[in-house]
């Protein structure tokens, strides 16, 4: 269940290269197997993060201070996109990551993020590029505010932006509401919708082998 | 609501609505539900551990393909490959789940038995633990990846949340010139729009040679959808997916197959329908091609020019094409034809199903693999496999120097720690030229069936058509 999510004031890391995919945030290998959360924010950008013999890669931002400490990322276009991999949100939030701001999100990343308790926040690429030119300004000194409630972002430099967002989407944040158990009080419409449809396309609902 | 026609997108979106939850957003039915060993079992026992059953076991399906190893006898399949393999096995047998087995007709890549199987359906709304999902638009299904929160979801209550997406129409005009493929034009495509181009669009894909293309040239077109950022594409159904799906093993039959086809010719885009983008691709101006970057948008003709970086003046791009270029070891402006390889990867749930392997085996034909080069055919299922067998394409594949594997993902991914060496450049017909995706540092250019079996032979990124017999 996620946690709810509502005021946030952070460090916040600009990662403004575009594309990068899903495969960038967390290697395949990090993820197979049933009992891999808890171990993968150490892996979370790999490849940017570490050199071929394992050590830091001091040039990457998230092994710099303040940058260690950022609890929101500025991205590039196209952040996330790529492969359905949840374990790309959670290598994130394993290492400490609470909100993601760029100018758009793979679609299906994006919307693993709200199932985490993760905020991705949607805003024209000049206000994007801007907070990543402040960040950078202070040196990473500067944080961001994120309000929920209020659907704002405050830059470093006390500049507020307006963000959008899904009405039902900002809600299950606020609250941290379980999906599952929510849709699990309408089942009597699921299993209505069912026998309905069974006269209407049965051969969606006999499954047994025919040939 | 406009009076215009309705989209196929609206038509079967509707079909599955539950309940309108507002904000375009609406709890629909899932029809078919894939699993595979990499989530599959992390679900289940996910649902397990809080009390809760799977909904309709009888509308979920499954099968390992992620992490086996695709070696003879799956030797050397990985320590924890084994486990997860074991531990789908057992939780679907627990739930009630069909599971196609290793060595069992029906095993494969998920996104090439769906449609192999009859399991996909024109209109059917499908989803799976895999951004792939897309492919199986190829019949006119609504289908697309979730992630592992939605998977629990959908397993617990057959339905799922979803905001309904904007739609693209995207029309591919005229005769295929020689040599050029699905990979081709969809390769195209999405350098034409870019790789955020479909962004938060369901793809629609039309126009003649859209209509042209058999049903498996469609499914390799819809498996790209999610390279353009689109997270379902589709194909509208006609007598060519019916002849497809008819006799089936899981496709309906008698009575309800008569039932079944007419409902799915109420299926199509409305002549009048509204899209909220429309672009057209004349074909007849593709030629075959291949990626030179680490995003399925950086893509050119074989005869093209690797760019250079230095001619670009938006300082961004510039970057991207430096850090690209830097990645894949490549010289600006040289030809990419002639670039030399070391690997080359046949398979994957683009492009492993029985029509790839003959566009490859004619190349392959009577010619030999060039020495210091590793080919690999992997079969995308065990019945394409055994097809490709009784045509003898295995035979014919290896007196050419390649190596016949056993179906699965394999090299697509390396999930199941089949890999290509760091360094090392691989030719691949899989749907993802991504930093690491085929191996640490490894480098991935994406082609066709037809173009990878041509580097094979010739040991260097080729032009195809210049091997025509």
């Amino acid at each position: 269940m996620p946690k709810p999510f509502n005021k946030l004031t952070a460090i916040a890391a600009p990662i403004m290269r575009s594309n990068i995919d899903t495969d960038v945030i967390i290697r395949i290998e990090r993820l197979v197997g049933n009992s891999i959360r808890g171990s993968l924010g150490k892996w979370a950008f790999g490849a940017l993060r570490y050199l071929p013999d394992g050590s830091e890669n001091p040039e990457f931002i998230l092994n710099r201070e303040p940058y260690r400490q950022a609890e929101i990322l500025v991205t590039g276009p196209n952040f996330g996109c790529g492969s359905s991999r949840e374990g790309a949100v959670w290598s994130l939030q394993e290492m400490g990551i609470r909100a993601v701001i760029g100018s758009g999100f793979g679609d299906i990343f994006f919307a693993n993020c709200f199932q985490n308790g993760i905020l991705p926040i949607v805003v024209d690429k000049e206000i994007v590029d801007g907070l990543a030119a402040e960040i950078e300004i202070t040196q990473g000194a500067g944080r961001i505010g994120i309000d929920l409630e209020e659907q704002t972002i405050t830059s470093p430099t006390g500049k507020t932006h307006r963000f959008e967002i899904d009405p039902r989407r900002r809600e299950g944040l606020l609250e941290g509401l379980d999906e599952v158990m929510l849709t699990l009080q309408r089942d009597d419409e699921i299993r209505a919708f069912q026998a309905a449809d069974r006269t209407a396309r049965p051969w969606i609902h006999f499954t047994r082998k025919s040939a | 609501m406009a009076s215009s026609g309705r989209t196929m997108l609206a038509k079967i979106w509707d079909q599955h609505v539950i309940a309108r939850l507002g904000d375009d957003t609406d709890l629909l039915h899932i029809d078919r539900h894939l699993l595979h060993d990499l989530g599959g079992s992390r679900g289940l026992l996910d649902l397990k551990s809080r009390g809760l059953a799977v909904h309709n076991p009888d509308l979920t399906f499954a099968t390992p393909d992620h992490a086996i190893s695709t070696a003879r006898g799956r030797a050397g399949t990985i320590k924890i490959g084994q486990e997860l393999l074991a531990a789908l096995r057992v939780e679907t047998s627990a739930s009630g789940i069909r599971m196609f087995d290793i060595d069992e007709p029906g095993q494969g890549i998920v996104h090439v038995i769906g449609p192999e199987l009859g399991l996909s359906l024109p209109g059917c709304l499908i989803v799976c633990g895999d951004s792939h999902t897309c492919t199986h638009g190829g019949l006119g299904a609504l289908a697309f990846g979730i992630g592992s929160s939605e998977l629990t979801h959908v397993l617990a209550t057959q339905a799922l949340i979803q905001r309904r997406p904007k739609t693209m129409r995207v029309k591919f005009e005229g005769k295929l010139p020689l040599g050029v493929t699905a990979k081709d034009l969809i390769l195209a495509l999405i350098g034409h729009v870019g790789a955020a181009g479909g962004t938060g669009y369901a793809v629609e894909y039309a126009g003649s040679a859209i209509r042209e293309l058999p049903v498996e040239g469609r499914l390799t077109i819809c498996n790209l959808s999610i390279e353009l950022g689109a997270k379902m594409g589709m194909v509208a159904p006609d007598e060519k997916a019916f002849e497809y799906l008819r006799g089936r093993p899981y496709a309906p039959q008698g009575e309800m197959w008569e039932q079944a086809v007419e409902a799915w010719r109420e299926l199509p885009s409305d002549v009048d329908a509204q899209f909220d983008r429309e672009v057209l691709i004349d074909v007849t101006k593709i030629i075959p091609q291949v990626t030179w970057g680490i995003s399925p948008e950086h893509v050119i003709g074989v005869d093209g020019r690797i760019p250079d970086p230095q001619a670009i003046d938006d300082p961004a791009r510039r970057a991207a094409v430096e850090t690209a270029l830097d990645y894949m070891g490549l010289k600006p402006g040289a030809p990419i034809a002639g670039t030399p390889v070391d690997w080359v990867f046949i398979g994957s749930c683009t492009n492993s199903r029985l029509s790839d392997l003959r566009a490859a085996a004619e190349v392959a034909r009577g010619r030999k693999v060039a020495p210091g080069v590793r080919a690999w055919i992997v079969p995308g299922s065990e019945t394409v496999k055994r097809d490709a067998v009784a045509e003898g394409l295995d035979k014919l594949f290896t007196d050419a120097g390649f190596e016949w594997r056993e179906p699965g993902c394999s090299m697509c991914l390396a999930a199941n720690g089949e890999t290509v060496a760091p360094g090392q450049r691989s030719v691949s017909t899989s749907n993802r030229n991504f930093v690491g995706r085929q191996g640490p540092r490894a480098r991935t250019h994406l082609a066709s069936p037809a173009t990878a079996a041509a580097a094979a032979i010739v040991g260097a990124i080729a032009d195809v058509r210049t091997m025509e017999r």
